[in-house]
């Protein structure tokens, strides 16, 4: 499963204003609702399943990522975004550090296949160290667009 | 010197597959051990104590896998993982 096989172009956000879990998840959340890939009635409610998932585990899991994320019955196939913090933000993490790399994914119920897929996706480019460090330092959805497509194409870890 | 490598297949029982929670507490346990310690899936092996390698292999329900351990503790490592996988690291009752 590709990048742009689920992030949605228009929601990713580089320079992520915000500097807390809560509302790095809500502006991460409404990036999507602008893109159109989510209803505004279900914002809140995806909000809110998002910080449960949170509360069972961090989804910090280390080296500056997170991969927050919940299943919501009103999608019908996996959406997800990216955001980009430049200062970081504290996520309670696995190994303490501080998330810069923000993967939020929203699948539909009674598929967790593709969510697993996306996992294995993300996880398995964010081994690269050069990708890990580019993405880190874009500073425009287009440079972030484009490290995901060059990484969709197996230019960084095979 | 050399050591035994323990060895045990293990499957996948929660319906979810070795996503994000279920690597989190096997990163966690196989951290508390000195052994070194991976599974193997399809002839990819990945280290258990690196929570994005564990990622990479997008275990569903039902996959077998190889768990090795080596090292002094390998014996407690593999049984404890095991038991682990066994009870679907505590997912099989709940719906997620």
């Amino acid at each position: 499963m590709k990048f742009s096989d689920f992030i949605c172009e228009k929601a990713i956000r580089a320079e992520l204003t915000a500097d807390t879990k809560d509302g790095v998840i809500a502006e991460l959340v409404d990036s999507l609702l602008q893109a159109g890939e989510i209803g505004v009635d279900e914002k809140a409610d995806i909000i809110a399943a998002i910080m449960k998932r949170e509360e069972l585990g961090s989804t910090g899991i280390g080296r500056g990522v997170a991969v927050p994320h919940t299943k919501h019955a009103s999608v019908d196939k996996l959406v997800g975004t990216v955001g980009v913090s430049v200062d970081g933000v504290d996520f309670n993490s696995l190994d303490g550090e501080k998330v810069q790399l923000f993967f939020l994914l929203i699948s539909p119920p009674e598929r967790p296949g593709d969510h697993l897929r996306a996992l294995e996706n993300i996880s398995r480019q964010l081994r690269d160290e050069t990708f890990c460090r580019f993405l880190k330092q874009s500073k425009t959805t287009d440079d972030i667009h484009q490290l995901l497509e060059e990484a969709d194409n197996n230019q960084f870890a095979s | 010197m050399s050591s035994t490598i323990i060895t045990r297949i293990v499957t996948v029982r929660n319906p979810q597959g070795l996503h994000a929670r279920p690597a989190d507490l096997l990163v966690r346990e196989a951290s508390r051990h000195n052994a070194s310690i991976s599974l193997e899936k399809n002839g990819q092996r990945v280290d258990c104590k690196s929570i994005l390698s564990l990622l990479t292999l997008g275990a569903e329900c039902g996959t077998e896998m190889s768990l090795a351990a080596e090292g002094v503790d390998a014996e407690q490592a593999v049984a404890v993982i095991a038991e682990l996988f066994d009870c679907g690291f505590f997912e099989l009752e709940q719906a997620e």
